[in-house]
């Protein structure tokens, strides 16, 4: 069976065990499925939400070449790849990776992978909201971030 | 062109796009820069720290020294701060 690829941005939470279930339902193929869910935490009380600006369009198509790259890389059987933008409080999901092969260290490499470029290579951006109500900081990009770019 | 903005490149634009005629002069992304950076005071605020800046033609992820020529847009963004 080809790979199944499902690329969604979304201003809606999802349900991560449903999108999971993408990679498996109806395949006997599938030997590992690694999945990751980024959260909004709530810096010490001190966030009361975070704003995220995207670029539509170009975020679906960027999301969309970053997860062709993976199947190219990794013997994948899927990947999905889901982003929220919009408003987003503390312990709500954000973002949610899923990679599924025959065997586990492509599933763990490739999940890995994605997220290293959907942070510093997709258009989103995020801005903190403070309970304070006062302001609100546009997130810096780190230089950690860039840097784990280069181990792929 | 139409010029597009996001995040805090927007914010201080005072805008989220714009259509402007550029001088036959301005051939590159990092020529487009320097062209915004003199606009007014609020597109100068928001492009007064070059290296800060990163760029999109036509909602392709681009350097500063690409030629704009055969363009539809160009998008003007801080780094990106997904995931």
């Amino acid at each position: 069976m080809s790979p199944r690829l499902v690329v969604r941005v979304q201003p809606e939470d999802f349900d991560p065990a449903r999108e999971a279930a993408l990679l498996t339902d109806g395949r006997t193929d599938v030997g590992a499925l690694v999945t990751f869910t980024g959260l909004c935490r709530d810096e010490s009380g001190r966030l009361a939400a975070l704003e995220l600006e995207h670029f539509p369009g170009m975020a679906e198509a960027q999301l969309t070449r970053i997860a062709e790259e993976a199947l190219v890389r990794w013997p994948l059987t899927g990947l999905v790849v889901l982003h929220r933008h919009g408003r987003i409080a503390p312990g709500e999901n954000i973002v949610f990776v899923a990679a599924a092969s025959s065997h586990r260290q492509a599933a763990f490499e490739a999940a890995d992978f994605l997220m290293d470029f959907l942070k510093s290579r997709a258009p989103f951006w995020k801005k903190e909201i403070p309970v304070s109500g006062v302001g609100g900081d546009w997130v810096d990009a780190r230089d950690s971030d860039e840097a784990r770019l280069a181990r792929w | 062109m139409l010029i597009r903005y996001f995040a805090w490149v927007r914010e201080r634009v005072g805008l989220d796009q714009e259509t402007v005629d550029l001088p036959p002069s301005v051939e590159t992304v990092a020529d487009v820069i320097a062209w915004l950076q003199t606009v007014d005071d609020a597109h100068g605020h928001a492009f007064a720290d070059a290296d800060a800046i990163r760029a999109a033609l036509d909602q392709v992820h681009v350097e500063t020294d690409a030629a704009i020529a055969g363009a539809r847009e160009i998008a003007f963004f801080p780094p990106m701060t997904g995931g």
